[in-house]
């Protein structure tokens, strides 16, 4: 048996003296597109920083295609949230999506051709080739979104982590989306985004991760039916609109 | 005073120091330009405030021992900016209020060191305020070596300045090593600051390197561009001040600073797009523009 694309065993995080996150299990295969649902401050992101590598682990571990993980290590691509980018930078679109490469290339390397091929490549697969010496400041949020997607994808990942893509997006920008990143998983990349948009992320994923400091459930939208799961998850009553949602999906 | 007088004096050997000055204040405007691009851009001002008066008690250390003057401001420089990237990991405060606690010890350290000198005054007001006589021959070299130097440690480094600049979450995710990037950076200014100090003064030392590349950013939207622009605007702002301070006997870091500041209004108001001026136009072609449509509305067609 192959090893999984992301492989999460047992993992505990500490963050300031207290457990972000403990005895998390999740794993992730190439062709699907897993939704990391949960409640501000369930370590949504604080699951995607340690896959990255980018925290010290308490116990467990994670590993990506069977090697343990570290920053540049595993050629993850990943998308932070968009407002943890300077958009007033002076700056083209085709370049920052070269910056996806920084890390790939080394200190003191220059891009060369084939570092271009794979961002004019990057830029064909979200559809902005047309605007790639646009500066970023003058995007839209659903543009931003593409080009951030776009910068990842310049590494050309098998793995791909999105943080909370859909925020402050309007619902024809969440479906082009969605489409894009369920395509990206169906071309053999496993794909792990967190969000708080249930309509899409229900209707998009292929499975859900219900994160509340460890995974309280996983599965496929149908297995994840019990009102239960989400109240436990959540912390909500039984009369909330979020079961409401559920029930329409 | 007339351009051909300056040009005249400047090549008079009994005011040899006159060329040296202008030297000097071209050659670190233009370091200044092209690191300043980098602060501007960061939004990190406050922190090249902060190494400005950091490298002060460095330089009355090396003063009073007469050592090397770019050597002991570069160590105070470095101490501190090295104390602010460690204090800065307590979550607790701010970068802000960590920066404001040292920058104002290490200058009040400064202050005390410099009056152990004797006849302090004067080399106070020196310090501060930038002089262009008494610069030696050698002063020469380290300035321009050390300028070298910064801008080909920056050249190389570029690519990953940038990245950290634009998103360090993104940049820790592909292994590129912020910390030490941001200590490297702060370096830099904090060289650049060094060896501007000399003509301009400690306390006008941050417009050097804030002014120019803020006006190269208010006339394009291409960092190749601003961080060609920021260093001519600097260069020139230098050469400028220095001819109106010698000519009407006005002083020199004050004068080139006037001057650096008037090229910035000037790019506030002609800025392509942006600027006063060109938004003005655009609003009243749109007046036009409505208008039009308006007559073409009621005319029967």
């Amino acid at each position: 048996m192959s090893a999984h694309a992301i492989n999460v065993t047992d993992l505990a995080v500490e963050l300031g003296g207290r457990l972000a996150l403990e005895n998390v299990n999740l794993f992730v295969d190439r062709g699907e597109l897993v939704g990391l649902i949960g409640p501000n401050g369930a370590g949504k992101t604080t699951l995607l920083r340690s896959i990255l590598g980018l925290l010290p682990v308490a116990s467990g571990g994670v590993r990506i295609d069977g090697a343990p993980t570290g920053p540049g290590k595993n050629g993850i691509g990943y998308v932070p949230q968009r407002h943890e980018f300077a958009w007033d930078f002076p700056i083209s679109v085709e370049d920052v999506v070269m910056t996806g490469r920084t890390g790939a290339l080394g200190l003191f390397r220059r891009p060369g051709e084939k570092d271009w091929r794979a961002v004019g490549d990057a830029l064909d697969r979200v559809r902005m080739d047309d605007l790639r010496t646009r500066p970023v400041g003058e995007l839209s949020g659903g543009q931003r979104q593409r080009v951030l997607v776009a910068r990842a994808l310049a590494l050309q990942p098998s793995t791909l982590l999105l943080d909370e893509p859909f925020t402050g997006l309007d619902m024809p920008t969440q479906e082009l989306l969605s489409d894009l990143f369920v395509s990206l998983a169906r071309e053999d990349r496993a794909v792990l985004m967190t969000t708080h948009d249930l309509a899409s992320a229900l209707y998009s994923c292929d499975r859900l991760a219900l994160l509340n400091r460890t995974v309280v459930a996983v599965g496929s939208t149908d297995d994840l039916n019990d009102p239960h799961i989400w109240m436990d998850t959540f912390g909500v009553g039984e009369t909330s609109p979020l079961l409401r949602i559920l029930k329409a999906a | 005073m007339s351009p051909l007088d300056f040009f005249a004096d400047l090549i008079n050997p009994d005011l040899s120091f006159l060329p040296k000055a202008l030297l000097i204040a071209v050659m670190s405007s233009i370091v200044c330009g092209v690191i300043g691009c980098y602060v501007v851009l960061r939004g990190m001002a406050f922190i090249g405030d902060a190494v400005a008066h950091a490298v002060f008690p460095g330089l009355a250390v090396a003063f009073l021992i007469s050592g090397n003057l770019v050597l002991g401001g570069t160590i105070a420089g470095v101490i501190t900016a090295v104390l602010v990237a460690l204090f800065s990991q307590n979550r607790r405060l701010k970068e802000d209020s960590i920066i404001g606690v040292f920058f104002v010890a290490a200058f009040a350290l400064g202050i005390v060191v410099i009056s152990q000198a004797p006849g302090y005054a004067g080399s106070l007001q020196q310090f501060l305020f930038g002089s262009i006589t008494g610069i030696p021959d050698e002063d020469l070299y380290v300035v321009g070596g050390t300028g070298v130097l910064i801008l080909l440690v920056a050249f190389l480094l570029h690519k990953e300045l940038v990245a950290i600049t634009l998103d360090r979450e993104m940049a820790r995710s592909m292994g590129v090593k912020v910390f030490w990037l941001d200590i490297v950076l702060y370096v830099l200014v904090t060289l650049a600051v060094v060896i501007s100090v000399q003509t301009i003064g400690n306390i006008l030392v941050l417009a050097l390197l804030i002014t120019p590349a803020a006006a190269a950013r208010l006339l394009t939207d291409r960092m190749g561009i601003m961080m060609l622009l920021a260093p001519v605007i600097g260069g020139t702002s230098a050469l400028v001040g220095l001819y109106v301070s010698w000519s009407w006997d006005l002083p020199t870091g004050g004068t080139i600073v006037l001057v650096l500041t008037a090229a910035f209004l000037a790019a506030w108001g002609l800025a392509p797009r942006h600027g006063l001026i060109a938004k003005r136009l655009q609003r009243r072609r749109h007046r036009a523009a409505s208008e039009s449509t308006r007559v073409a509305a009621v005319v029967p067609a």
